[in-house]
């Protein structure tokens, strides 16, 4: 049996083509239609990916003719050089182990892959193209997927400016259930925060702008409630988390008229993204006790610590890795060792074999 | 034999810094089960030796600063098993090991193991006042880890410098809430040795007395500080630090001062 994956990903192709290449619901039965004993395709936004296994090699071109979302068009572009990638045997397994664990993401140490990989392996499953073979090497890819979470650090902090926010958030006051929110100036990064906010269990927002109308649209939009302009810095007794965005040009929230404010919160944080250019907030407000400020830059650098951990971690991930395949090989090798003995067959022993006879 | 128990329990605490510090070095921090099973270990030879030790005795094993230094110890394994899974401190078991190993180690090393010639007569309530107030001492020496977690992140967040430690301590606001009732906890069976020192028929030394009111004050006016909430958290935390460093020399003081007392 032939174990193989041919695909593209966000490595070889543009988003064009993998749209064109993003298979369909039939793909499956497509493939099997061609020669295929089990048949799996991955289909992400960054990848679309076929895991066989065959008696006979299927040939690049038939599975990639299997994949085009619109048969119509398979003619107009069979001369061109299609940019797919085809791994056999163990790079194979070795692929499969790396892109389940995030290694192959376009963000190294995303967590979503696995979470798709799953998916697509439970349609397959439910459709009845995937077989023994890759059922095992799919339980094994969800396995070494977890270990290397487990075990490295490769999706260890956040990689985008708002999550890392709300990451930081998270970090100072636990649960944001019970914390209120204050978004000052209505822009779309202030929107796209609070929305982050939200999806980790944030209720109480109130939104303040210079036009009370945008204010009321945007707190309308999330949920929340308006405030006016001038009545925001009252507003700063009572909540946890500021985010400002307004277009002023000098700062709002300076030590000076902050102070008063924090004489009557001494024993709650606050925290303030200020995602403002210029900034809202005069950077010597961090200087004072309880209040952890983070403008633009500052998000920016621990989302940048944050994808320079993930990278120290490939090497260690890729160790995990490696290992599992050498032990995978070594499994289905004596297997095969085993069903040949029963049969009559001669013995699998000699690597050649085991790299094609999967 | 008993001091094998002893060094047994002492390479159980070790194995959990040694972890720590691998993991350090490593960046990668791996789940607390390996720290609270280190510790847990470590406390169940901690208390295989005072039991033996106990029974050798015929008394609560606190008739030396050694024993003292080990019940001190034990305590504060038996604290972190109790509060560190109910609180989500998993990772203070990476700050308790360093302090046990500590106690126990001078423990071990410090000609200090001294038998005492004359033996007095075993006393519940003496034997109680000890035992809660060393109880006491270890919510405090938690409190001060807890502080020192504390002092850490909050560090990290001001200098906006996250390091892998970071990512695998506890919210800000869970570690407050975690030494506001370390402290209370402390406080309370702390009163309780005071008040119980008072019912065990024997005059007790001056300078013990003032010693341990001294220190009762001193977290007295943490709490209140806190309850009123006239002291920042921060505050709170490197006062919790600075609190038990002075309640551990006064506690050699009031150890001291007892084995002369009870020789005399």
């Amino acid at each position: 049996m032939n174990l193989f994956c041919v695909g593209l990903s966000h490595h070889t192709a543009n988003v064009e083509t993998r749209e064109r290449f993003a298979g369909g619901t039939r793909a499956e039965s497509t493939l099997r239609e061609a020669g295929c004993a089990e048949a799996l395709v991955l289909a992400t936004c960054n990848r679309v990916e076929v895991y066989g296994a065959s008696e006979k090699r299927v040939s690049t071109d038939e599975i990639a003719h299997c994949l085009l979302q619109n048969r119509e068009v398979s003619d107009r572009g069979h001369s061109e050089a299609l940019p797919f990638y085809r791994y056999e045997a163990e790079k194979c397994v070795q692929h499969l182990f790396r892109v389940a664990s995030g290694l192959d993401s376009m963000v190294v140490g995303e967590t979503e892959i696995l979470g798709q990989t799953k998916k697509a392996y439970q349609s397959a499953r439910t459709s009845g193209a995937v077989g023994p073979c890759l059922h095992r090497l799919f339980q094994r890819a969800f396995r070494v997927a977890k270990q290397v979470r487990t075990h490295t650090e490769i999706t260890r902090g956040s990689v985008s400016v708002g999550s890392v926010a709300v990451d930081l958030a998270q970090k100072i006051f636990g649960e944001l259930g019970n914390c209120s929110v204050l978004i000052l100036g209505a822009g779309e990064t202030s929107e796209r925060t609070a929305r982050v906010l939200i999806s980790r269990g944030v209720t109480d927002l109130r939104v303040s702008n210079r036009s009370n109308d945008r204010a009321q649209e945007l707190a309308q939009r999330v949920s929340g409630q308006a405030v006016r302009f001038s009545q925001w810095p009252q507003q700063c007794c009572e909540i946890d988390i500021l985010i400002t965005s307004t277009s002023s040009e000098a700062p709002l929230l300076t030590p000076t008229n902050l102070g008063p404010v924090l004489a009557h919160r001494i024993d709650r944080p606050l925290f303030i993204i200020d995602i403002a250019v210029p900034r809202d907030v005069d950077p010597a407000v961090n200087e004072m006790e309880g209040v952890y400020l983070y403008d633009i830059d500052a998000l920016r650098s621990v989302a940048e610590q944050s994808l320079a951990v993930r990278r120290q971690q490939i090497a260690s991930a890729e160790a995990i890795i490696a290992e599992h395949v050498a032990d995978f090989l070594e499994k289905i090798s004596r297997e095969l060792s085993r069903a040949s003995r029963i049969t009559g067959d001669p013995p699998v022993a000699d690597s050649s074999l085991r790299a094609t006879q999967l | 034999m008993d001091r094998d128990l002893l060094i047994i329990s002492t390479l159980c605490f070790l194995a959990a810094v040694v972890r720590t510090g691998v993991a350090l070095r490593a960046g990668v921090f791996p789940p607390g089960r390996f720290n609270f099973l280190a510790i847990g270990l470590g406390l169940v030879f901690q208390t295989a030796f005072l039991s033996i030790r106990g029974h050798a005795l015929g008394r609560c094993p606190l008739t030396n600063l050694f024993e003292v230094f080990i019940f001190l110890a034990w305590s504060v394994a038996l604290i972190y098993m109790l509060v560190g899974p109910t609180y989500r401190l998993s990772l203070m078991g990476a700050f308790t090991a360093p302090l046990v190993v500590l106690l126990q180690g001078f423990a071990l090393i410090a000609p200090i193991d001294v038998r005492h010639s004359v033996k007095m007569p075993a006393n519940t309530a003496l034997e109680f006042h000890a035992s809660v107030s060393l109880v006491a001492y270890g919510a405090f020496a938690l409190a001060c880890i807890a502080g020192v977690m504390y002092l850490v992140q909050e560090r990290q967040l001001k200098t906006h410098q996250l390091r892998s430690i970071f990512y695998h301590l506890p919210p800000l606001t869970d570690l407050f809430a975690a030494i506001t009732r370390l402290l209370w906890w402390g406080f309370i069976l702390y009163t309780i040795g005071i008040v119980s020192g008072f019912f065990t028929g024997r005059p007790l030394p001056r300078v013990q007395v003032v010693a341990a009111v001294g220190v009762w004050l001193l977290y007295a006016a943490i709490l209140q500080g806190r309850y009123f909430r006239r002291i920042a958290p921060k505050r709170v935390a490197a006062l919790c630090i600075i609190g038990f460093s002075v309640a551990l020399t006064l506690l050699w003081g009031i150890t001291f001062s007892a084995q002369t007392h009870s020789v005399q």
